[in-house]
């Protein structure tokens, strides 16, 4: 450190200093405030798109200034990394403090033992020696002790307890370091998929499989666990007589590896599948419907797509894409559709009044031409609104079907709504230090405990010879922090030196020790 | 096991019940404290008379020195009631003691309230925001009866703890949700543990930010009488309170005990957002106000031990604190939308 030059030295002090800390922590809950009123493109992007639609350039400054993503800012993560090098500064001067701390006996005591708010005195008949072997047998077990002899001739005890305060301190703040080294490692080394998935299909842990796959930087490809959810055999959602929800659960059969053999578990809201490497949640879930399409002179063609659920009673929305035999020929189909689970039909539309199954139906919005002209990517859950808009796909049927039913295209063709399945959202996370994570939270709250129980507090006992009369035993104590009950562990302290000094029977008063002041009994 | 309709109406009725009982135990709170006029003079005078029970070592006689270097102001003897020297006058102590047996019968009637919630849904009674102010509210008022027991001569403050007790009964009944079972997000242990001791941390906290209003108040007292000010706004609400230095030790216990808890409540949370969500910490806005009232009170407990910051700065950061924790108590869960929405107000 005295190596350093001195304004680096004087910057140094500075940072590590309680008020820094102070100031930093405030700036922490400052930082994070706006995280949690401005919508967070982490969370939810398309919310952040439609605050930055309305609010113009106010958002746009917004934006560049990184309130979107205030836990990914530039400025969340100065404050966080200042605290960290504040931290660190701050323990190791700690550590080593206590460590001497632990090795050193207690200080030597006050001159003046009346002077502390704590204090008593008591006489004995029995030599000063003898008064100082015995107050220190009292005090053993529980206080760090040691006897000095003063120059004056006086023997004076010096005993410290609570030093588990300072040590529960120190594990915490080192405990929050490491969780926090440890939660930005998992930032990096974390990655998570999810995946929409029907019904009698399945996936592999592979980041092109899903429909959406976040990693951290330092996530290798080898770091992904080889799993596969071969089939999602069955969603089955339960709800209550009042319509609550009462369970969801997927059934899956799942394998590890090149050529595990297939196993089977149920995966519930509370109860991921965990496997080594990797954990697979059931995060939502809504209906599939299933439509057979049968264009004159062919084979049908059967399709289902899952739907995107609009309201808690899954009334949901979706589309079905069959692509013509080529684009000249312009007759591909779009439909564009509603399910609903339970139906209510008002005036045409269709809307679903509960989230079970009963009686569903598809209402079917028939669109014919170019789906895609260009082949560019599309969302798998709406027709392409600009090709509806350019003409080039055109609305030649609409109908409310139930399940069998079907409807007549202008051109011969036939659809039909022939069933539904069920989708389960599945997804896989893998963030390899949270088990370190959990044993640093563990230690944070134990030092907490520690750190906010148990008190500091010295006591020393000072014995003069006094020529001609009775050996004087004064008592002084101090506690430092806040101070609990320490007036009554004193008054305690002091009886039981009291009763140590005239071992047997109670003595009658002003036999060998006579008080002066001290104890109440 | 279905829900008894029975047995939840009945919880209803005992809610009802407690929530009248209380209003009788503020009535006979604002009683004592309105008759209680003692002490008002001796306050005034910086010369305090330790009282007995807590004297310590000195109480046997006259040692010299003892208490002089004492823990600070006014006050030089016992941590608590060394502020009010006497008791009030006999119609005082009989509202005081009428008030005492309303909460405790009031606390009784809430706590079987509760439990029968409890048993009517057959699971934790703490599932909804409903519920969970209930037991916010009982948690606070089981820690001030505690610390009457402790502490009987902090009686008189009964009224600054039950009157936001009481406002919490009426809370919760605006936001009466019926008895019904949980969704499947809900169904896990850790709803027991994790809610358990976030409630029971904020029903702590919430004494403590009581007690640091007092403080407040009554160290602005104290710099005023310091000066030769008797008069002002507070001044009468000041001059019955304790010293300023017990108030100050007293907020700062409950939160070093109540800090602890919270902070487990949050790891529990962690614990369970991992298992139900596939992350443990996803800066949720709940989360995120979470977060920052751990963070302010973290700030409290750092300021106590920093020069300059102690008294009067320190006892605002609690009050921060506290106002975070309660920002995400009722504006998170009913103004801005996250995945805990449990609060079944929609
Ligand atoms: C990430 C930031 C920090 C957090 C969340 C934090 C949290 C806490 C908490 C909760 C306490 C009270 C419990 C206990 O005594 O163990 C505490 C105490 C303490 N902290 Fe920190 N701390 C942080 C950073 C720092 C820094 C940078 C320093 C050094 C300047 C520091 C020095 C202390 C000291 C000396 C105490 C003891 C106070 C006392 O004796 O009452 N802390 N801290």
């Amino acid at each position: 450190m005295s190596l350093l030059p001195r304004p680096v030295r004087t910057l140094w002090r500075r940072l590590t200093s309680m008020r820094t800390a102070l100031v930093l922590l405030f700036l922490l809950a400052l930082a994070s405030v706006p995280g949690s009123l401005l919508p967070q493109r982490p969370l939810n992007p398309t919310k952040v798109d439609s605050y930055l639609a309305t609010h113009g350039s106010w958002g746009r400054l917004l934006d560049r200034i990184g309130a979107f993503d205030v836990f990914g800012s530039i400025w969340f993560s100065a404050v966080y990394l200042l605290l960290f090098a504040s931290l660190i500064g701050c323990l190791i001067p700690r550590i080593s403090v206590y460590a001497r701390a632990l090795r050193n006996k207690p200080i030597k005591a006050p001159r003046h033992l009346d002077r502390l708010a704590e204090n008593g005195e008591l006489t004995s008949e029995l030599p000063a020696s003898e008064v100082a072997a015995r107050v220190t047998r009292t005090l053993r077990p529980r206080w760090r002790t040691i006897a000095r002899t003063e120059d004056s001739g006086a023997i004076a005890v010096s005993a410290e307890k609570g030093y588990s305060r300072e040590a529960g301190n120190l594990i915490f703040h080192v405990s929050l370091l490491v969780a926090l080294v440890l939660i930005a490692g998992g930032k990096l080394l974390s990655y998570q998929g999810s995946i929409v998935t029907t019904e009698g299909t399945g996936f592999c842990n592979r980041p092109l499989s899903y429909d959406a796959f976040h990693s951290g930087r330092w996530v290798s490809p080898g770091a992904i666990a080889p799993l596969c959810i071969d089939n999602l055999n069955s969603f089955t959602a339960t709800y209550r007589a009042d319509g609550s929800p009462a369970e969801f659960k997927a059934d899956v059969t799942y394998s590890e590896g090149l050529d595990g053999a297939p196993r089977h578990d149920v995966i519930t809201v509370n109860h991921p599948l965990r496997r080594e490497g990797a954990r697979v949640y059931l995060i939502n879930h809504g209906f599939s419907p299933t439509v057979t399409v049968t264009r004159p002179g062919r084979a049908p063609i059967t399709d289902t797509e899952a739907f995107l659920p609009a309201d808690t009673f899954y009334t949901s929305e979706g589309a079905f894409k069959f692509a013509g035999k080529d684009v000249t020929a312009n007759n591909d189909i779009g439909l564009s559709a509603i399910f609903a689970p339970t139906p209510l039909i008002s005036k045409g539309v269709v809307t679903s009044i509960a989230p079970t199954v009963s009686k569903p139906v598809l209402a079917v919005l028939a669109y014919q031409g170019l789906l895609n002209p260009e082949g560019a990517p599309q969302s798998v859950y709406t027709l392409d609104p600009t090709q509806i808009a350019t003409g080039e796909l055109k609305r030649v049927a609409a109908k409310n079907l139930s399940m069998g039913q079907s409807m007549a295209l202008p051109d011969g063709t036939v659809v039909k709504f022939t069933g539904y399945k069920e989708w389960a959202t599945l997804q896989v996370s893998h963030d390899p230090t949270q088990t370190a994570l959990l044993v640093a939270a563990i230690l944070m709250v134990t030092g907490l405990l520690g750190s906010l129980t148990v008190r500091r507090r010295r006591v020393w006992v000072r014995i003069t010879e006094q020529p001609g009369a009775r050996t004087l035993v004064s008592v002084g104590g101090l506690a430092r922090n806040d101070s609990g009950n320490f007036p009554a562990e004193f008054e305690t302290i002091v009886a039981s030196v009291q009763s140590s000094l005239h071992p047997g029977a109670q003595p009658p008063v002003a036999s060998t020790a006579e008080k002066i002041g001290a104890g109440r009994n | 096991m279905a829900i008894d309709s029975g047995l939840a109406s009945f919880s209803e009725t005992l809610w009802t019940a407690a929530t009248g009982t209380y209003l009788l135990a503020v009535v006979g709170y604002t009683g004592e404290y309105a008759f209680g006029k003692t002490g008002r003079i001796a306050d005034t005078s910086p010369a305090v008379v330790r009282e007995p029970a807590m004297a310590g070592v000195s109480s046997g006689g006259s040692v010299a020195g003892h208490g002089s270097t004492g823990y600070g102001s006014t006050s030089t003897g016992s941590p608590y009631g060394a502020g009010r020297v006497q008791r009030g006058s006999d119609a005082s102590r009989r509202w005081g003691v009428a008030a005492v047996a309303f909460t405790i019968l009031g606390a009784l009637f809430h706590l079987a309230s509760v439990a029968i919630r409890g048993i009517a849904v057959d699971r934790v009674p703490w599932g909804n925001m409903y519920e969970f102010t209930l037991v916010v509210a009982l948690v606070a008022t089981l820690a001030w009866l505690g610390t009457l027991v402790k502490m009987p001569q902090l009686r008189y403050l009964g009224l600054f703890v039950m009157m936001p007790v009481l406002l919490l009964m009426f809370l919760a009944g605006t936001f009466y949700t019926k008895a019904s079972k949980l969704v499947p997000a809900l169904q896990s242990y850790w709803l027991a543990i994790h809610v358990s001791s976030i409630a029971t941390a904020e029903g702590i906290l919430l004494t403590s930010a009581a007690i640091t209003a007092m403080y407040l108040v009554r160290s602005r007292f104290e710099r005023r009488s310091a000066a030769g000010i008797t008069t002002g706004r507070f001044a009468g609400v000041g001059s019955r309170l304790p010293a300023s230095a017990s108030l100050d030790k007293a907020a700062y216990r409950t939160v070093a005990f109540a800090f602890p808890i919270y902070t487990a409540g949050v790891i529990f949370g962690a614990i369970w957002a991992e298992a139900a969500w596939g992350r443990y910490w996803g800066w949720d806005p709940k989360e995120t106000w979470a977060f920052v009232a751990w963070v302010v009170y973290a700030m409290y407990l750092h300021a106590r031990a920093t020069a300059g910051w102690k008294g009067n700065r320190a006892a605002f950061i609690n009050l921060f604190g506290f106002a975070a924790m309660t920002f995400n108590f009722f504006v998170v869960n009913i103004v801005i939308s996250g995945l805990h929405s449990y609060a079944g107000l929609n």
